[in-house]
């Protein structure tokens, strides 16, 4: 049996009549990256914050490797490495000594902390600009010294909010590419939030979190399950009649257009109906079909369904 | 933990040194603040400009206006014919004050009687006026001794009951440098230290920094101490910088115990630089700092003793002086400067300052909770 090295049990907070975080609950194991993700203003980003100790719960309680942050802060929080949205290193201090300065209160002696960094930043790509101030660097360059330093004590536990929003897609793939290396090779538990849902599909377990709750939570294949045969691929001309057509459809919870293709969220169990009934209309409006057939769902379409319409999500 | 201090601090001092600017100002700021407010700050009238009205034109009144010139405080500038000139003059603030010798002065003089001249007084300023009035009396007193003695051809022997015999210690010049600029000490290191601690947490806030450093194992009290211990260095060595500049420049003479000035300074300064970092933990933005800075500085200037006399003020202000540091502080530093008065006479105020320094450092340490909101 691994010994678990998050666990958030209840954890709640509100701020006013607003209730940013509600009832969460969370386990994470070692090797685990666990994605939380959720539409703007879901509550990822406080729900970080209450687990790494910047915000205070109102209930609940969060334990990392077993010490609870609220009576064994100071052991939990050795524990931790935090990547915050905002890069908030110290722009007027250099690569190396940011990382110095974050090494030393957590506590690594000096023996340590330096063939330590000198590895983090090789292993970020940033060892060439260790004597650059932090401030002179460019987005994707601080997100990575932003992960070095986060590293540089080995945490048992990796917080990530929302780490690659504003960085090209390059960088964006290295930065997925060091975290996947990071859990497999050390073991090492990972959080992270973020709006993408490819970044999500890399996660080995996902949290779908709306207005503070969890409301799904599983594998990504298994929260791709949620739709299967109720995603529809719809070929055809002209499209916007197609799209037209289709939102007009009863049956029809969501259409959006990719391109040259619209895709179709319907109802359970009524895909075969949709099927025959939107392409008799489209025929007998002068449109025409070349291909209508059910696709496997990706996150993005869950995403879309659990996120729900603005309305619904007011109406709640 | 002794180590997260040390890291904390070395950041400090490279976060100030990348930041010259600052730094350069605060070195300097002193220096420049003690030159101007010591040459500025000074209640020594002297050269008083004064208009002369001879209408006698004796050797009685040329004797008289003599006296007026050889004492210092007066500068005979214009001779004039009539009083539409004097009121000229004095209306446009020319001159101070003005003297009119009737024609008959000279005469009454000589025959024994008493000579009347008239001296009118600018009253606008308090200062000049009050220095004016006594000096234009003294000299007219010692003027008419001097006749009265090559009357009788006998040096006057105390003809008056009451013979006041005055002394002045500690100061016998009464140089008003001297007075302020250890009072100056204690204005400049206030303003200065606690500007520059107000911004620093806020800082930390503003430009996210906070974030990152709340999720590090540092305590409260680390951060506290570690904000505070390197600008306590640089203030204590802008108080040197101070002292050395009062004495060579200003010539103060520092009677006390120079150890005991700079022992007690130092925890005056960690009150001050304690109140700029509770500011700190209370302001959301660094400019809101700033100006709760001023706010609560400000009535210090008045309400310490640093330029009025606290006994001249009602009771009432007098017991909310007691609430202001900075008047403990005054009366050690002027105690010490200029008294040369040790320590255990200035036990009231050490035990005083020692109050606010551990208040002030307690309630920082609560407000600084390490949470975000």
């Amino acid at each position: 049996m691994t010994e678990t090295v998050l666990l958030v049990e209840h954890l709640s907070r509100s701020f006013g009549d607003i209730h940013a975080v509600k009832d969460v609950n969370l386990n994470v194991q070692p090797g685990q990256i666990y994605g939380l993700v959720g539409p703007d203003g879901a509550g990822k980003t406080t729900a970080l914050r209450l687990i790494c100790g910047a915000f205070k719960p109102d209930q609940g309680s969060v334990k990392i490797c077993g010490f609870s942050l609220l009576d064994k802060a100071e052991q939990a929080r050795e524990r931790i490495g935090y990547l915050s949205q905002q890069f908030s290193l110290y722009e007027d201090l250099t690569v190396l000594e940011n990382i110095r300065f974050l090494a030393e209160v957590r506590g690594m002696a000096h023996d340590e902390w330096l063939p330590r960094s000198r590895e983090n930043l090789a292993f970020v790509g940033l060892d060439v600009f260790k004597n650059r101030l932090a401030g002179q660097l460019s987005g994707g360059m601080k997100q990575k010294l932003g992960l070095a330093c986060a590293l540089v004590n080995r945490p048992r536990l990796l917080l990530l909010d929302e780490p690659t929003t504003g960085v090209d897609p390059v960088t964006r793939q290295d930065f997925w590419q060091l975290v996947i290396r990071l859990a497999g090779e050390l073991g090492m538990a990972v959080l992270v939030c973020t709006p993408y849902m490819d970044e999500a599909s890399r996660c080995s377990r996902v949290g779908f979190i709306r207005k503070g709750k969890i409301i799904q939570e599983g594998t990504p294949s298994q929260l791709r399950q949620l739709l299967t045969g109720r995603i529809l691929e719809l070929k055809g001309d002209p499209v916007p009649l197609l799209l037209e057509m289709a939102r007009r459809d009863t049956d029809v919870q969501d259409a959006q257009r990719f391109g040259e293709q619209i895709h179709l969220r319907v109802a359970e169990g009524r895909a075969r109906t949709v099927k025959r009934r939107l392409d008799r209309e489209i025929r007998s409006s002068g449109g025409t079909v070349r291909s209508l057939q059910e696709i496997p769902p990706l996150l993005e379409d869950v995403f879309i369904e659990l996120a729900g319409t603005p309305q619904e999500a007011r109406d709640e | 933990m002794k180590q997260r201090l040390l890291s904390l601090i070395r950041k400090e001092f490279i976060q100030i040194v990348r930041d010259p600017r600052t730094l350069v100002l605060t070195l300097i700021y002193p220096v420049a603040m003690l030159f101007l407010l010591g040459y500025a700050i000074t209640n020594d009238v002297r050269n008083i400009p004064l208009a002369v009205l001879d209408r006698d034109h004796s050797g009685q009144s040329r004797a008289l206006l003599d006296a007026y010139r050889s004492s210092d405080y007066f500068k005979l500038e214009y001779y004039i014919t009539g009083e539409d000139e004097m009121n000229y003059l004095i209306e446009s603030n020319l001159a101070r004050a003005a003297i009119i010798i009737p024609p008959d002065y000279g005469r009454e003089i000589v025959a024994g009687r008493t000579g009347t001249v008239a001296f009118i007084i600018d009253g606008s300023d308090p200062n000049v006026a009050g220095t004016a009035l006594t000096a234009a009396v003294m000299v007219g007193q010692s003027q008419a001794t001097k006749i009265v003695a090559s009357r009788t051809m006998r040096p006057v022997q105390s003809q008056l009951p009451v013979d006041v015999r005055t002394q002045v210690w500690y100061n016998p010049g009464m140089i008003t440098a001297y007075y302020m600029i250890p009072a100056l000490i204690g204005m400049i290191l206030q303003f200065l230290t606690t500007f520059l601690t107000s911004t620093s947490i806020v800082r930390e806030r503003e430009r996210g920094t906070i974030e990152q450093l709340i999720v590090t194992p540092i305590r409260s009290w680390e951060m506290v101490a570690g904000k505070m211990l390197p600008y306590v260095l640089i203030a204590f060595f802008d108080m040197v910088e101070i002292l050395v500049v009062g004495v060579l420049l200003f010539n103060v003479p520092i009677n006390g115990s120079l150890v005991l000035l700079l022992i007690l300074s130092c925890l005056f300064l960690i009150t001050t630089l304690g109140i700029g970092l509770l500011i700190s933990t209370v302001a959301n933005t660094q400019q809101e700092a700033m100006l709760t800075t001023m706010f609560t500085l400000l009535p210090s200037i008045f309400l310490s003793g640093f330029m009025f006399p606290l006994a001249a003020m009602p009771t009432f202000l007098q017991v909310v002086s007691y609430a202001i540091p900075l008047r403990y502080f005054l009366i050690i530093t002027r105690g010490i400067v200029l008294k040369g008065t040790g320590a255990s006479v200035l036990i009231p105020e050490i035990l005083a300052l020692c109050f606010f320094a551990l208040l002030v450092m307690a309630a920082t340490a609560v407000r600084f909770r390490k949470q975000l909101d």
